[in-house]
């Protein structure tokens, strides 16, 4: 029997038709799945009940991977195989990483983006992401009895157009129609902006594991503008980890760590941060693979000022952003607290004394921007819920723009302009009789090319030769609704375009989203192969019993010479069935098959003789006609 | 003829309501669609029409289109849960078959 949910007046979903959406919030630590369930956004919890699905994942050497709580309950025991903190890894390459020498991982610098070496192969960080958000897609759908629509799916407002391309090719990897990708602070908003629904400026500090974003959003009559962000996509809960870990290390002076024991203590550090949120001191005893061990107390007041560096480093983004609205803290009319590490009381103090106002906590933090895409998710299937029918603004987070002679930066779009956006600009040639040129699309900032992240190149050819300065090329930049951007170039005078194909340089092609998608379906296939040894093997098993057994009862039908082939046959199956060979298998049992078959036909005389053994015609007949 | 939820669903229903703001009630109704012939509705209600039958159930107001009453007389709303899913299960006795999946049913 199927089971309803309650809709809006009028708006009842045909049989078959429910329009299933969830809001996904894919963490550095922790990931989330909500969905709009009869009006209301909940987060989906798994069978154990808990919300929360670590953003771990660790491999297996038979190829399969683990996800979540089980994967880290094995962080400290197998380190090179569990992949913690992906979400720092997507669209970047090694160069980018903070704390590289730390990590326990293999990494390969591949061209775009490092790849990590595991025991189940080399895995890039999309593959990671997609093993997490596949396992949330399951979950989604066992407790929505279907299948799923679309999914919205968060990333920090940071993120730069190779990551959130990274981001949506996770996604597609696991199965997922993503509907959009939504800004983290912009679905908190969300969140909040529903349940509260008061007009004002308002500021969402999302301190998560691994990311600070800060954005200054307006909310007026339901309609959400973010007029600026910020922040830093290197810079959360985990570097709090590694101030204590750090500091552990100073007081505690081991030998040097190996990589599980930088795991246990990483873990330890974690605890740690995590009990004084609500106590004054937190005690860290850990035993080391040396036989060492580290047995400290850490008062929250010490915790306190080894963090006040990080905190003072979200304090400048947050007065940026607010200098990139024409703001000033007291315009500021609520804060809103996003991320598990706001319940830090320290933050919660620091953003309260630069506000000077209590921060909003009154939701989860964990669960917030979860909820906010959920909702969004909802909306964007066409299942409204009441008469929230708000827009939508959303900004880019760094200028886009081109390379120009002498390797300077001409910026097309500004950063935190709304998009979607489309933006043209008219350039030149620069020699006389120049028929073609080379367009850079550059990522940033800064005026120099090398400071900037290099997204695009592509050329136009076929301009008509001219004097230098007489063509007339227009560059036209678009961004979507996902802050993904398109390029392309005209020459005004003879319409000659470009065929561009824009691909941030960071990201991954359609061949190689493609050669992944193949790669899981030649999985498919080992597995189906994998599958039919397994039943082989049973198969074989099945018959040296049954074989067995009948020897037990019944040696006496059969010669001393025709039980040693019986045996010997036997013997070379059980030795088969070892192996991986299926064929290999089935040729051993058609071989004990055939010389057991003469014993076979002599049990069956035997047992005929034996149920018909002083019965008359008569009974037998009256049997057969039962 | 009465049209009720159980203790369990009234619950849930009130605080939708609560949740949503604004509504009168619950309605239930019967189309026509689906693979065997009829279809449930289940909405929250901001307009009653003239017409509408209303039962009271558990402090819920229950509002039900006087076509779709012979339908559903004598049917309980209940809140399951099904493995990870739960939501609203109509328990109607005039239901002679139904699809597989229930959300299209023959009386």
């Amino acid at each position: 029997m199927a089971l309803f949910q309650i809709a809006e007046p009028g708006e009842s979903a045909a049989p078959h038709e429910h329009k299933l959406a969830i809001g996904i919030d894919l963490g550095t630590t922790n990931s989330l799945v909500a969905t709009v369930r009869s009006g209301l956004p909940i987060v989906l919890s798994d069978e154990q009940g808990r919300p929360l699905l670590p953003s771990v994942v660790r491999y297996l050497k038979d190829g399969a991977c683990e996800t979540g709580y089980a994967a880290q309950a094995h962080q400290a025991s197998d380190p090179k195989n569990t992949v913690v903190s992906v979400k720092r890894f997507m669209g970047r390459g090694i160069k980018d990483i903070a704390h590289v020498e730390a990590m326990p991982y293999d990494f390969v610098d591949a061209p775009g983006m490092l790849k990590i070496k595991t025991c189940a192969g080399v895995k890039s960080p999309v593959e990671v992401s997609a093993d997490i958000l596949r396992t949330l897609r399951e979950r989604a759908e066992s407790a929505l009895g279907g299948e799923l629509v679309g999914a919205v799916i968060t990333v920090p407002a940071y993120f730069d157009d190779a990551q959130r391309q990274a981001t949506k090719d996770a996604a597609k990897l696991a199965g997922l129609n993503v509907l959009r990708l939504l800004n983290e602070p912009t679905a908190a908003a969300i969140a909040y902006g529903l349940d509260n629904a008061a007009e004002g400026i308002y500021a969402v500090y999302d301190l998560g594991g691994g990311t600070f974003d800060i954005s200054i959003l307006k909310l007026t009559k339901g309609v959400f503008e973010v007029l600026s962000t910020g922040g830093d996509s290197a810079l959360g809960g985990d570097d709090f980890d590694h101030r204590i870990f750090c500091w552990m290390l100073e007081q505690a002076r081991p030998q040097p760590l190996s990589p599980q024991d930088a795991r246990l203590l990483m873990t330890k550090a974690r605890e740690a941060k995590e009990f004084l949120s609500t106590r004054n001191e937190a005690p860290i005893d850990a035993r080391l693979a040396s036989g060492e061990s580290i047995d400290l107390t850490l008062p929250v007041e010490t915790f306190a000022s080894i963090t006040q560096t990080l905190i003072s480093k979200t304090l400048q983004s947050v007065k940026k952003a607010l200098r990139d609205a024409g703001l000033k803290a007291e315009d500021i009319k609520g804060v809103v607290m996003v991320g598990g590490a706001t319940r830090m009381p320290q933050v919660q103090r620091a953003v309260g004394e630069f506000f000077k106002q209590e921060p909003l906590t009154n939701l989860d933090p964990d669960k917030v921007v979860a909820l906010g895409a959920a909702t969004q998710a909802n909306l964007l299937v066409g299942n409204h819920t009441g008469d929230d029918d708000w827009l939508l603004l959303d900004v880019i987070p760094l200028s886009l723009g081109l390379e120009t002679m002498g390797g300077l930066v001409e910026k097309v779009i500004p950063r935190n302009s709304t998009i979607p956006v489309a933006r043209a600009q008219e350039f030149t040639t620069f020699k006389d009789g120049q028929t073609a040129m080379a367009i850079h699309v550059v990522q940033g900032e800064r005026e120099l090319v090398d400071d900037c992240r290099s997204l695009a190149r592509f050329e136009l050819r076929g301009i008509p030769p001219m004097v230098a300065g007489a063509a007339r090329i227009r560059v036209t930049f678009q961004v979507d609704a996902d802050g993904l951007l398109a390029a392309s170039a005209r020459e005004q005078t003879t319409g000659v375009e470009a065929a561009i194909s824009v691909k941030p340089s960071y990201g991954l092609s359609d061949d190689e989203v493609a050669g992944m998608l193949k790669d899981s379906m030649t999985h498919a296939k080992d597995d189906a192969v994998r599958r039919a040894l397994k039943e082989a093997q049973v198969e074989a098993q099945r018959m040296i019993e049954a074989t067995r057994a009948a020897l037990e009862s019944d040696s006496h039908l059969l010669a001393a010479d025709e039980i040693v082939k019986i045996e010997a046959a036997i013997e070379k199956l059980q030795l088969t069935m070892l192996g991986d060979n299926r064929r290999h298998i089935n040729l051993a049992m058609d071989d004990l098959g055939f010389v057991t078959q003469t014993f076979a036909q002599r049990r069956m005389d035997q047992n005929i003789k034996r149920a018909l053994a002083g019965r008359t015609v008569e009974e037998l007949q009256q049997e057969a006609g039962e | 003829m009465a049209v009720t939820l159980s203790e369990r669903a009234a619950k849930h229903v009130a605080n939708y309501l609560q949740k949503r703001g604004k509504g009168f009630g619950l309605r239930l109704g019967v189309r026509t669609s689906g693979c065997s012939g009829m279809a449930y509705k289940l909405e929250f209600v901001d307009d009653v029409q003239s017409e509408d039958v209303i039962f009271e159930s558990h402090g819920i107001k229950v509002v039900v289109d006087p076509k779709s009453v012979p339908y559903l007389d004598g049917t309980e709303l209940d809140y399951a849960r099904e493995g990870l899913n739960e939501g609203f299960k109509f328990n109607n006795p005039n239901v002679k078959d139904q699809c597989g999946c229930g959300e299209s049913f023959t009386v």
